[in-house]
């Protein structure tokens, strides 16, 4: 197998990661390895690797927070969650949370913070700048993906053998809506205007896309590849342009990115990434996206204007989730 | 040969299992009765404690009943770490139900689980058919192949499914196949074909067959047979393993056990690899690091076929090992698992179809269209032939996964997890019709 020789070959990336300088106008681009307990630093402009943060267990969930002066990672193993400098790349301070904390993200406003927890079938609420628990919200089993509506009132959770996307308001966390979608739902993410709400499903193989107004759902789509078999498709990290017109979703172990016309819903393009696909995160100028490839421990560089893979860069072992700065 | 008694060990080992049993058991109630920190609202089902407290007349109720042969002549296997629990398979039902009823709380669906155990295998299944007639209809089963055969004929002709989760046996899936059959047990040419994968992609291609004498034993040896065949494995040299089981638990042992291997396994031809066939777990443990070759063993020890392993982490599965040690104080066993998937196959019907019409849940769950997700990476299906779940399987030691068979390269036009066990083209089966 390959993976064996990308495994030995880790040691010369552990020498190669000294401190560099990010050149002038480069996002830094972090991405959590599951497996080495580190963060990789690439510089978006080099496309390199500057820089190795040393963090907490099985790092996996990683956002952008405090007007980007901080990135906040889920360290699974370790039962919370980890602050660092963007710029510093320091560590700043650890936040609680339920056990193995998976997916955090934001409310609209900045803070709070919502984290589900994948071992305890709660969702935990958390003042990012006062680090308290603010409350848990009980939801479905294996609670996984967020997504947050951008007018900041309504929080989507998926839970992962429950199959349903819970919508929850977040004044008062009423849970007052729970859409049935397919088999093992991974990320919920919200178009820009609100419109919509994608949440991605890794066994079922399909991406739902619901009306968060009603919670009906507006269309279902599937994927197909090729010499690829249906059970390899497995949809998982889901990102949006900023007008909603195009989408990209990552598909797990048929080692593709779909581009997905945001209006249309069908599928445009298969762009061949590295191997075991999961997250996606895009620069702030729209650019470049990058994919985190789990099990050839590398990311792929995407162009997204001209919808191709230019470079991929290895990084730790069993890279999970992605990051760009905001500056 | 002297033998060394010493009692004190035997007794240090069962205080340390004990005290293994106690490390998980404190809190099982998660799932049900997550505490509700923020006042649920109306229409919040999320923080109903348990579910039977809504408005009866909206909740359909789910009944599942679990069959357990209880099978006292059973040899106990040679590792204390490997004897059964009394539990075993039925704490499986019991986090299944859980899983079942926290997406059932969302849809008002509420299952529970019910329990028939007899040694006696007539009175197990007149007991099963009198609750059928009286409206049970899902029936998951731990019992022999005779049983299971058995059940499956008194209940021709009702309205209920009945889920093999443990017999092997490939008779009961092709010349014996009955359509109110499930597998989710996989049967012995898928474990076998799942090795002889693994040991292609190894390239360990000449074996040594070693079967036991027991009648279950010859089956497995054939299925290692017809694995060996089908992916260009050479089997150089069978020999028949003759033992007298005696007791398990004495105190001596391993002094002759040490002689014995060795001399069993001299002059053999040149080989990669033993595999061994015995299916009773009676003797080949004895096999590893004990052949008269330095050669690895496989099959019923060494590295072995299973459709579960308690240190497997794949695919979301550590959340899932541990809900089930918080619920049953102990680890997860291959049976558990058969029995999680079949009770949860009803559940995810159940789920989609939002009813508890046994017909159509049953027709559902007989459909192309239905899937299981369960831990393994992918997709679990019923192959439409047979009532067979396609699932991947693993190949572990004691200790943990070395591998999931398929492995790359091995296509199908189907679906890869086709290439484990037999395939429709070769299926016997007529009774699931085309």
């Amino acid at each position: 197998m390959k993976l064996s020789n990308a495994l030995l070959a880790l040691p010369l990336l552990a020498m190669s990661l000294t401190l560099a300088a990010p050149s002038a106008f480069a996002y830094r681009i972090f991405v959590s390895n599951e497996k080495e307990n580190t963060i990789t630093v690439i510089d978006s402009e080099k496309l390199e690797v500057i820089h190795t943060i040393q963090v907490g267990n099985r790092p996996r969930g990683i956002i952008l927070a405090n007007e980007g002066k901080w990135i906040i990672v889920c360290t699974s193993d370790d039962n919370r969650m980890q602050v660092y400098d963007t710029k510093t790349f320091q560590w700043v301070k650890d936040l609680p949370s339920g056990p193995d904390p998976e997916l955090p993200i934001l409310h609209a406003s900045g803070n709070p913070l919502y984290v589900s927890n994948e071992d305890d079938n709660l969702v935990t609420v958390v003042d990012i700048m006062t680090g308290k628990l603010v409350t848990d919200i009980p939801v479905g089993v294996e609670p996984e993906g967020m997504g947050m509506s951008p007018d900041g009132k309504v929080l989507v959770n998926t839970s992962e053998t429950t199959n349903m996307a819970h919508f929850i308001t977040t004044d008062g966390f009423k849970n007052f809506d729970n859409i049935l979608v397919d088999n093992r739902p991974r990320v919920a993410e919200f178009k820009a205007d609100g419109s919509e709400v994608w949440v991605s499903a890794e066994i079922g193989g399909t991406v739902t896309i619901i009306d968060p107004a009603d919670r009906k759902i507006k269309g279902k789509i599937n994927f197909e590849i090729q010499g690829i078999t249906k059970d390899a498709i497995q949809p998982v990290g889901v990102r949006f342009t900023k007008d909603g017109k195009k989408a990209f979703v990552a598909l797990g172990p048929a080692n593709r990115v779909a581009v997905v016309n945001g209006e249309t819903f069908k599928v445009e393009k298969y762009i061949l990434v590295g191997q075991r696909v999961w997250n996606l995160g895009m620069t702030p100028d729209e650019k470049l996206l990058f994919t985190t490839n789990g099990t050839s421990n590398d990311v792929t560089v995407i162009d997204v204007p001209s919808e191709r893979a230019v470079k991929s860069i290895k990084t730790g072992r069993y890279p999970w989730g992605v990051v760009s700065s905001s500056d | 040969m002297k033998q060394i008694i010493d009692k004190s060990r035997r007794y240090s080992a069962i205080a340390l299992l004990s005290g293994l049993v106690l490390l998980a058991g404190s809190s099982f109630l998660r799932a049900a009765d997550a505490p509700a920190a923020s006042p649920p609202a109306e229409t919040a089902p999320t923080a109903t404690p348990s579910s039977p407290d809504a408005p009866a007349a909206e909740v359909l109720q789910i009944a599942i009943l679990m069959a357990r042969e209880i099978r006292p002549d059973r040899l106990p296997p040679l590792s204390l770490l490997d004897i059964a629990p009394a539990d075993d398979g039925l704490a499986g039902a019991k986090l299944a139900i859980d899983d079942n009823n926290t997406t059932g709380r969302f849809l008002k669906q509420n299952f529970t689980l019910d329990v028939v155990e007899n040694s006696d295998s007539a009175a197990l299944v007149a007991e099963i058919v009198k609750r059928v007639d009286a409206g049970a209809a899902f029936i998951v089963a731990d019992v022999s192949a005779p049983t299971l055969l058995a059940l499956s004929d008194a209940l021709k002709d009702k309205a209920a499914v009945i889920f093999n989760t443990s017999a092997p046996d490939e008779n009961l899936r092709e010349e014996n196949c009955r359509a109110n059959v499930k597998h989710t047990a996989p049967s012995r040419t898928m474990l076998s074909d799942a090795l002889s994968q693994y040991l292609a992609w190894k390239r360990w291609g000449n074996w040594v067959l070693i079967e036991g004498p027991a009648p279950e034993d010859k089956l497995l040896a054939e299925a290692y047979r017809r694995s060996a065949q089908r992916f260009g494995m050479k089997i150089v040299e069978q020999r028949t393993f003759k033992y007298d089981p005696g007791s398990r638990r004495s105190d001596g042992g391993f002094e002759q056990i040490q002689q014995q291997i060795p001399t069993f396994t001299q002059k053999l031809p040149p080989h990669d690899v033993v595999v061994v066939a015995d299916e009773g777990e009676l003797f080949g443990e004895y096999f590893p690091y004990r052949t008269w070759d330095a050669r690895p063993v496989a099959g019923s020890a060494g590295l072995v076929p299973t459709s579960w392993h308690p240190a497997v982490e794949l695919w979301g599965g550590t959340q899932f090992q541990n809900r089930f040690k918080r619920l049953a104080g102990r680890n997860m066993r291959a049976l558990d698992y058969n029995v999680w998937m079949a009770v949860r196959s009803v559940g995810e019907a159940a789920t989609r179809k939002k009813t508890n019409d046994p017909k159509e849940l049953i027709e559902y769950m007989r459909s192309p269209e239905f899937e299981l997700a369960a831990f393994k990476g992918r997709k679990l299906t019923y192959r439409t032939w047979n009532g067979q779940l396609r699932q991947p399987v693993l190949l572990a030691t004691g200790k943990i996964h070395v591998t999931v068979s398929p492995q790359p390269g091995f296509l199908h036009q189907l679906t890869e997890l086709d290439t484990l066990g037999v395939d429709k083209p070769e299926s016997k089966c007529q009774a699931h019709g085309k």
